[in-house]
């Protein structure tokens, strides 16, 4: 652990941060509170309180509003994304954990870990508009780019769980291995990618037939299976590059997607949770659990440039350019 | 009891037959299910202890076992098993204290399930053990921790959720090697299973060269709810210094009144004070909070130890059933002796089976009353192949002859 730091305290040393001015809003699990990063001074500027226990996190499409699930509270807290006032709650159901919002028309997807449930939200009018019964914990969420899918991972069912945003109904379940945490889309929408924590894997799902198509186990050297726990995930909108957070194997797994290997592991902080690229989609953020602080990645250089200290248990991080 | 709309819900798809405690009204209504549907019908054998004394008043009596574990366990499978075309039911055997579990078992339960879940003492889950001997059927302990019935007493077609005494034990011996805890002073009860748990601390001792430099038995010969201020003084004053004062009491009969009595103020650990657990009230991490919350909203208490083994038991089934996507015995069993079996378990590495000696695999909890102070295995205890099996008796010690 100690090296780690020293890894990253070196790269500190040569810091140059290239990148568009912007913000980064890291959620603060143990904090009750999101911390407001300022990467381009490399420097934390304050900490808003929000409510308990805040994870959630995310900005509208047009950056005006920030929307955080306040999970104790059984809120999602809507704020200008501005001043970080607080404009309205929004009716989440039961302990909210994760969401995401549509691209287009004004719905988030709000994940109901105790209730197996997602429930749709009407954003404007503060109203949930359906519940929809799936797996037991479901946790990642994310709505495809063309607006046709939303995919929900279940943590114990152990699927991924496909709706049908024109109706809101479920239509196929695809079991995956265990504890399925994050997930995301492909930029053209065509494939949906999962991690499972539990499995230390990465599974490829085709949106078309719902299958996995491709798998990657992770391996660390030095570093024991179990802990390499894959959790967050992005992949480039190139579709170049993806990039998953190892959780307590405290690396960000850099792979190359067209033949789907590791090109690099990047020692970041501890229980690296969460990731977010900036606007430009030059750095990469990352949330670290346990080491509460953010590092910041080059991803022209491949390398972590800063890490900043943000508060306990940094849970997920939103951009607003 | 009360009860969500969800989780009523989640009742209709869930069989309980004669649940003589916690019955619940459970309506009858037929679901669309897929075409091919794959059952498996699991039962539990519980025998009921006679009811201990608790020294606190704020710790409840729990007379069910670990049954409601279950109960949240079927619930579970079942909901991943309606997306796949998979059911499955628990039937529930009760047996009084005075009664014979055997006789319950020759009647109701050979030949007739495949997959059972055991909440007995040790002699009893080895009788039954014995009596399933070329019998199609795999037994999961959720109740002992006998290091006895995973090494000469074990039997191929148990296995043991619970982590073991010695698993414990060297919980225990780690972190006191971390807080360079070097010397123990062990105090034992007068009950057969402390003189084992004392036996289980020694093989740590000498495992990490920690040095037991006092032992003394607890002797009950007063009443130790009444006197324990000044007998404690007198018991615990002793000629060599120690760091740590580790207790055998898995009965909680004088353990709780050991801390802040003793002659030199030292930590108390074991059974009592920071000890090792498989489960525990205040384990919030890894998702733990989620599982907690639905057990206490289900059951209206907090889960125990064997409430989590048998839900473990279940959810073991379950996922065995869900990746082979068969119902044969021999198949699951199979499986869940395999490495390609995982099991999530809230504690933060997958869990699976020792292929040794039946034994799960499991993270320990280190615990006070009010906080998780660590998590075993601690780091730096190092494993060529899992650090998981740094706690309990590895492959090369173990005394268990299995077949396979």
């Amino acid at each position: 652990m100690k090296k780690c730091f020293r890894v990253v305290g070196l790269g500190a040393f040569l810091w140059a941060f290239n990148g568009e001015a912007e913000t980064v809003f890291v959620s603060l699990e143990k904090d009750n509170a999101i911390a407001v990063v300022d990467p381009v001074a490399g420097k934390l500027l304050k900490t808003v309180a929000v409510g308990r226990r805040p994870r959630g996190i995310a900005l509208s499409t047009d950056a005006k509003f920030l929307y955080v699930a306040v999970s104790d509270d059984n809120i999602i807290k809507k704020f200008n994304a501005d001043t970080l006032t607080e404009l309205a709650d929004l009716p989440s159901g039961n302990d909210p954990e994760t969401f995401a919002l549509s691209p287009v028309d004004k719905r988030m997807y709000v994940s109901n870990e105790d209730d197996s449930q997602i429930s749709v939200i009407d954003v404007d009018k503060k109203t949930v508009l359906t519940r929809i019964p799936v797996g037991v914990e479901p946790e990642g969420i994310a709505v495809s780019p063309d607006n046709q899918w939303v995919v929900s991972a279940s943590e114990t069912t152990n699927m991924v769980h496909w709706i049908e945003t024109k109706n809101y109904t479920r239509v196929a379940n695809t079991l995956v291995d265990p504890r399925p945490r994050a997930l995301t889309f492909t930029a053209d929408s065509k494939q949906v990618w999962v991690t499972s924590e539990m499995a230390g894997k990465l599974m490829v799902l085709d949106a078309k037939t719902k299958q996995i198509i491709k798998e990657l186990v992770f391996e660390v050297e030095g570093v024991t299976a179990e802990k390499i726990q894959p959790v967050g995930l992005l992949v480039d909108k190139h579709m170049q590059r993806a990039y998953v957070a190892l959780g307590p194997a405290n690396r960000i797994a850099v792979i190359n997607v067209a033949n789907l290997t590791v090109e690099k592991m990047l020692l970041v902080g501890a229980r690296v949770w969460n990731i977010a690229f900036s606007a430009d989609q030059k750095y990469l953020y990352s949330a670290n659990g346990l080491s509460n602080d953010m590092s910041i990645i080059d991803l022209e250089q491949l390398k972590v440039i800063r890490s900043i200290g943000v508060g306990t248990n940094p849970w997920g991080l939103a951009v607003k350019p | 009891m009360t009860f969500t709309k969800q989780s009523k819900y989640l009742w209709l798809t869930v069989f309980i037959g004669l649940s003589l405690f916690f019955v619940n009204q459970v309506e009858a209504k037929s679901t669309v299910k897929p075409a091919s549907l794959l059952t498996v019908n699991i039962a539990i054998l519980a025998q009921l202890d006679k009811p201990a004394i608790n020294l606190s008043i704020i710790d409840p009596v729990v007379l069910d076992k670990g049954e409601l574990g279950a109960e949240l366990a079927i619930q579970e499978n079942n909901i991943t098993g309606e997306f796949i075309g998979q059911s499955f039911t628990l039937k529930k055997f009760i047996v009084p204290a005075n009664a014979h579990a055997e006789t319950v078992f020759n009647e109701h339960i050979v030949g007739k399930f495949n997959y059972l879940v055991t909440l007995l003492s040790p002699e009893k889950t080895l009788a039954i053990a014995d009596l399933a001997r070329q019998q199609a059927l795999l037994i999961l302990d959720a109740a002992t921790v006998d290091d006895s019935l995973r090494n000469t007493d074990c039997r191929e077609s148990v296995l043991h959720l619970l982590p073991s005494r010695a698993m414990r034990a060297d919980a225990l011996g780690q972190y006191s090697i971390k807080k360079r805890w070097h010397r123990w002073f062990l105090v034992v009860g007068a009950e057969p299973a402390d003189q084992l748990f004392a036996e289980a601390l020694k093989r740590t001792a000498k495992r990490f060269n920690i040095k037991i430099v006092a032992e003394k038995q607890w002797s009950h010969t007063f009443d130790a709810r009444k006197t324990a201020q000044a007998e404690i003084d007198v018991f615990t004053q002793i000629e060599d210094d120690y760091d740590v004062m580790v207790v055998a009491d898995e009965q909680n009969l004088f353990g709780e009144y050991l801390d802040y009595q003793t002659w030199s103020p030292r930590p108390i650990i074991g059974t009592q004070g920071l000890s090792a657990v498989a489960w525990h009230p205040t384990h919030d991490l890894w998702g733990a909070t989620q599982i907690q919350k639905r057990f206490k909203t289900q059951a209206g208490r907090w889960m125990n130890e064997q409430d989590y083994a048998a839900y473990l038991a279940i959810r073991a089934l379950g996922e065995a059933v869900t990746r082979t996507h068969s119902s044969a015995w021999q198949a699951l069993k199979n499986f869940m002796l395999s490495d390609r079996f995982v099991l999530q378990g809230y504690k933060g590495s997958a869990l699976s089976f020792r292929a040794w000696d039946g034994q799960l695999r499991q993270p320990i909890l280190l615990a006070a009353p009010r906080s998780l102070v660590a998590v075993a295995p601690i780091e730096g205890f190092l494993h060529p192949k899992t650090e998981l099996d740094t706690l309990g008796y590895d492959a090369p010690e173990s005394l268990c002859k299995r077949k396979e």
